[in-house]
């Protein structure tokens, strides 16, 4: 067992924290930052239900150690709105109705959000493709392929 | 789930590395961790120490040098799919991250981790066996060099010595008229193949195979090398017939058991559908001038 001390930017404010080395990226997220926003869903790397951005780079955050995460740049869906206007994605979710329960939806966005910045007007093919780490079990992913589609035409405007 | 506890240790070189692992017989490497942590989790791994690279500079390339395309063990399959070279010249390499797990695995997984974790369901083994690649091992006494075939020794268990680290793969440059595929049958985005067939070729002039390699996934205890297809298929033209044989005779290597993916005899035919879609494939990229 050990211990380490780690810096952690998460949403642009540094985090600094001693650590165990088995704690779980998403648990430090969520229980010593109090950022819930990101979800647990399956805990097994299937359901992309508490997706994160390291560095740009979406990923897995029950699938990481908090200690890798020393010295990145984390991003999580609190992250998203800014002094209270929301981000387009999130603007897109509410308008275009792409959530029912809620719960896939941080992940959704956060993978979108990635999605976007390497494809700002990807068609409906590569939406699909971009989403195909993150699970909805509500909505059939027809509305939010369309709520991606309203952010990707918001942030081109 | 919460892994069971470890020390961790992240050296900033390969040298490093070797040392920490030779002084912990118990030790892992954590590269993408997206198949290691996920078995942490579940306690099927329990490693003492565990060795994240990921902080070693200088892992992560994919360039053409001396006749070989050397790819760097911790690139991650996020940017061999982003690859241009790869994708221009290498069009089996290119299928193959293309059906493993999903988008956000694949921005940490990488090919080192594919292959030393030697998953017989992984993808990338029978990729690297139709290529004939070489891996390279660092270790206390230098670098060595494993020919693919001689790499994937049981299911989870490699030639390398615990005190070893794979640190490059090598694919030999393609030259004339060649091409390849990999194809996959998966139930869904992520799942492990049921059954998956690599194909590379090389034609000569008159369009006679010349050279050919045949890998199948997660149809035996091991990737397997189907060098009875192989055989059958060089010398020939890549016709129906001679397709039909080389996919018949790799149908009868593969030793797949029954789970709830399909039967033994679901994935041999399945194996023989795939060898046929793969050969075919590959043909048609090396006629169309992808070498």
């Amino acid at each position: 067992m050990s211990n380490h001390h780690i810096s952690v930017t998460v949403n642009g404010a540094v985090q600094e924290a001693d650590v165990d080395a088995r704690l779980l990226l998403v648990h430090f997220i969520r229980e010593d930052l109090n950022l819930t926003g990101t979800h647990i869903g399956c805990d097994t790397t299937h359901c992309g239900a508490c997706t994160v951005l390291i560095d740009g780079k979406a990923i897995k955050s029950c699938t990481y150690f908090a200690v890798q995460a020393d010295g990145a740049e984390v991003s999580t869906v609190e992250g998203l709105a800014q002094n209270g206007d929301l981000h387009p994605i999130q603007e897109g979710f509410r308008e275009m109705h792409g959530l029912q329960c809620g719960f896939c939806t941080p992940g959704m966005m956060i993978s979108s959000v990635a999605l976007l910045e390497q494809n700002p007007n990807p068609t409906e093919d590569e939406i699909r493709w971009g989403i195909s780490g993150n699970l909805c079990r509500c909505t059939g992913y027809v509305n939010i392929v369309k709520a991606v589609q309203y952010a990707s035409e918001k942030m081109q405007e | 789930m919460i892994p069971p506890s470890f020390d961790y240790e992240a050296p900033t070189s390969v040298k490093e590395a070797v040392a920490i692992l030779g002084k912990n017989p118990e030790a892992k490497i954590l590269a993408g961790g997206q198949s290691l942590i996920a078995l942490m989790k579940l306690r099927l791994a329990s490693p003492e120490v565990l060795v994240d690279i990921n902080k070693i500079e200088g892992l992560g390339y994919i360039k053409e040098d001396d006749g070989w395309l050397k790819i760097g063990a911790m690139t991650r399959e996020s940017d061999l799919d982003a690859s241009d070279l790869v994708r221009k010249k290498y069009p089996l390499l290119a299928d193959t991250p293309r059906v493993i797990a999903d988008p956000l695995v694949r921005n940490l997984s990488t090919l080192g981790g594919n292959l030393a974790h030697a998953d017989p369901a992984n993808d990338h083994p029978a990729t690297m066996l139709a290529y004939g690649a070489e891996l390279v091992a660092s270790g206390p006494k230098g670098e060595r060099t494993i020919p693919v075939e001689d790499f994937f020794t049981g299911p989870f268990e490699t030639s390398l010595a615990q005190d070893e680290l794979l640190t490059e793969i090598r694919i030999p440059a393609p030259d004339g008229k060649s091409g390849g595929a990999y194809v996959k049958m998966e139930r869904k985005v992520g799942d492990f193949a049921t059954a998956a067939v690599a194909a590379q070729v090389k034609l000569g002039n008159n369009g006679v195979v010349e050279q050919v390699g045949i890998g199948l996934t997660n149809v035996g205890l091991t990737p397997i090398k189907a060098t009875a297809a192989e055989e059958s298929l060089r010398g020939k033209e890549a016709d129906q017939a001679a397709i039909s044989e080389a996919a018949q005779l790799a149908s009868e290597a593969a030793e797949p058991e029954e789970d709830p993916r399909g039967s033994v005899d679901y994935k041999r035919a399945l194996v023989k559908t795939l060898t046929h879609r793969a050969i075919k494939a590959a043909v048609g990229r090396a006629q169309g001038g992808k070498s």
